[in-house]
């Protein structure tokens, strides 16, 4: 599962958005599954984590322990199910127990451990990512290893205090081998966002760093700029990825309160055609 | 965080006497852990000349790291370290490392099991900055915290024999770390053992135990008493967690009157933890607490401070004799 380091030729992109597709299938077993969950927000990912492990990441499924290995964090651990549908794909699960999501002693948590084969933080408390992030690509920096460090962090997240000291020794320390990626989709714990962050890219910009903003719901737009954050010229790289809740689902877009959606029995089954006819 | 335009002299400030001291214990045994292994990395949040690491910074530039003023990146940036296989030693004041950087020592470095090395200066009174600079329920807070090591060293000497030591423990570690001029006051041939605590002085008719710093309070303590015919053992245990609740046990039994002594409020630490231990064991034993009250503490020199609050050798000493009346 060595993934090459050029762009993608065009027809690629078709590939990279049946993958997608396919995490929303898996997103929608396991919340099927639980009857409910932060499915809004993973339905939102599925872009961006397609792009990251099925073309832009360097690893080796075979081998999550490799230290070369690029590394994906995802700081807000309640998108464990996003983690999960890719894992199902890339094999470090299997799909069987995608429907035990969040289950009592079930295999996949509603949060993110650090235990878990592939899991490289453990989330749950937001705000504490990225110094993890700075510290990983720090020590591959001292190493002179050229693996790079990927990690997903929201607009809500950004909040948290300690996010902006991550983001300025970043910067400090000359990261050109971090990527965060920020996933806006207008919705925190307490429904919209209830702190104004913007100007979101204005931000990381004056905190030094390079920045691209984009629709993170749109393929070749998350491809492009991952590719563009290749660049090693001494300054960490931000993608700030406008995204949609509940995207891929007409139903689940148009719900109000997404952070943590509860949905009928009866509901799921039409949820899941409407994924299928939404997807062309 | 931290206005640090002072230095304080541990010597000076506890008017040591003839006590010998050490220079910046704790930077000298980095440096010479750096030397035989080369994944030790130190880090700072603007507190590298105040907590002792600028040995190790001179002699290891490139290992080195100051985040700034920022206590929680500097754990979490400890933690991303450890988890691509360094060992990072990371240093602030106490105080900014328990109150402010908790959780992300809790949920990084405890849960994950990182090899994330805490040494958090200003323990309890040792400092003339009052509040917001003294440790005073560090110990209480960190022992809570499952799977982490929590270490009060008394002197330089163990404070570097706990440095080496850390580096071999596989998981995180709190140290309390005293500064500049550190006394040399354990008995010659001590050697730290993790999990143990040792009997430093021998005795009968009182026993302390004692941790910290406030180890050598206790052996002052204790041979002004014997020039007043009282024979009194002491018992150190710098290790707070793992606690070595067997030798303290036997301890209690083997003396007439028991107290402990910690530079920290008696409640959640030594005092705390030896009640625990002994009504376990089943062992009933009045117990006298020797540490700071249930209260912030006014600013003040050290050497004043802890007279005023009974932590000082001659406030120990007055204590130890009226137990002796009882």
């Amino acid at each position: 599962m060595l993934t090459n380091q050029s762009p993608p030729p065009p027809a690629s992109f078709e590939l990279l958005r049946e993958r997608a597709h396919q995490l929303r299938r898996n997103m929608l077993v396991q919340a099927r599954g639980k009857g409910q969950g932060y499915v809004g927000q993973a339905l939102g990912t599925a872009e961006f984590l397609s792009a990251l492990y099925f073309n832009e990441m360097r690893y080796d499924a075979a081998r999550m322990d490799d230290p070369d290995r690029d590394r994906f964090l995802m700081s807000t651990g309640h998108y464990a199910l996003s983690l999960w549908a890719v894992f199902a794909e890339i094999g470090l699960i299997s799909r069987d127990v995608l429907p035990l999501y969040g289950k009592d002693a079930g295999p996949i948590d509603m949060t993110t451990f650090d235990a878990v084969l592939g899991v490289e933080i453990t989330g749950g408390s937001l705000g504490q990512g990225l110094g993890q992030a700075v510290g990983m690509a720090l020590g591959h920096k001292m190493d002179k290893r050229t693996c790079r460090i990927f990690i997903e962090t929201s607009d809500g997240e950004l909040q948290e205090g300690s996010t902006w000291e991550a983001a300025m020794s970043a910067s400090a320390f000359r990261l050109d081998n971090l990527v965060a990626l920020i996933d806006c989709n207008g919705i925190q714990a307490d429904g919209a966002i209830v702190i104004d962050m913007e100007p979101i890219a204005a931000k990381w910009q004056a905190f030094g760093w390079d920045v691209a903003e984009i629709n993170g719901n749109d393929l070749e737009q998350v491809v492009n700029a991952l590719v563009g954050a290749r660049t090693r010229n001494g300054r960490p790289k931000a993608i700030v990825m406008r995204t949609k809740p509940g995207k891929g689902i007409p139903t689940l877009e148009a719900r109000e309160k997404s952070h943590f959606i509860r949905v009928e029995a009866a509901e799921w089954e039409m949820l899941e055609q409407e994924l299928e006819r939404n997807y062309v | 965080m931290s206005n640090s335009g002072f230095q304080v002299s541990m010597a000076e400030s506890l008017k040591a006497g003839t006590r010998q001291t050490v220079q910046a214990p704790f930077g000298l045994a980095l440096a010479e852990l750096a030397g035989k292994h080369e994944d030790v990395v130190g880090l700072t949040a603007d507190l590298g000349k105040y907590t002792d690491i600028l040995p190790f910074a001179k002699a290891f530039p490139d290992r080195y790291f100051n985040v700034g003023m920022a206590e929680q990146n500097l754990i979490a940036i400890s933690a991303g370290l450890a988890k691509i296989g360094k060992v990072p030693f990371a240093t602030t004041y106490g105080v900014f490392a328990t109150r402010r950087a908790y959780e992300f020592i809790a949920v990084l470095c405890a849960h994950g099991h990182l090899n994330v090395k805490v040494f958090g200066a200003l323990p309890g009174l040792t400092t003339s900055y009052g509040c917001s600079h003294q440790a005073i329920e560090d110990t209480g807070l960190m022992r809570l915290i499952p799977g982490l090591t929590v270490i009060d060293p008394c002197d330089a000497t163990e404070i570097g024999q706990v440095v080496h030591t850390s580096y071999q423990i596989a998981g995180p570690v709190y140290v309390r770390l005293q500064r500049g001029n550190v006394i040399k006051a354990l008995p010659e041939g001590y050697e730290f053992r993790h999990g143990k605590a040792q009997i430093v002085r021998q005795g009968s008719q009182i026993g302390i135990i004692s941790t910290g710093l406030m180890t050598a309070h206790a052996l002052d303590a204790a041979a002004a008493l014997e020039k007043q015919g009282v024979s009194v053992a002491v018992l150190h245990a710098p290790c707070i967690k793992p606690f070595d609740a067997k030798a303290v046990v036997e301890f209690a039994r083997s003396v007439e009157r028991l107290a402990t002594l910690e530079n920290h409020v008696v409640a959640g630490g030594l005092a705390t933890l030896v009640a625990e231990v002994l009504f376990e064991a089943g062992v009933s034993q009045k117990l006298v607490r020797m540490g700071l009250p249930d209260e912030y503490i006014e600013c003040g020199s050290p050497g004043y401070l802890m007279d005023k609050y009974g932590i000082s050798s001659a406030r120990i000493e007055q204590k130890l004799s009226s137990m002796m009346k009882n």
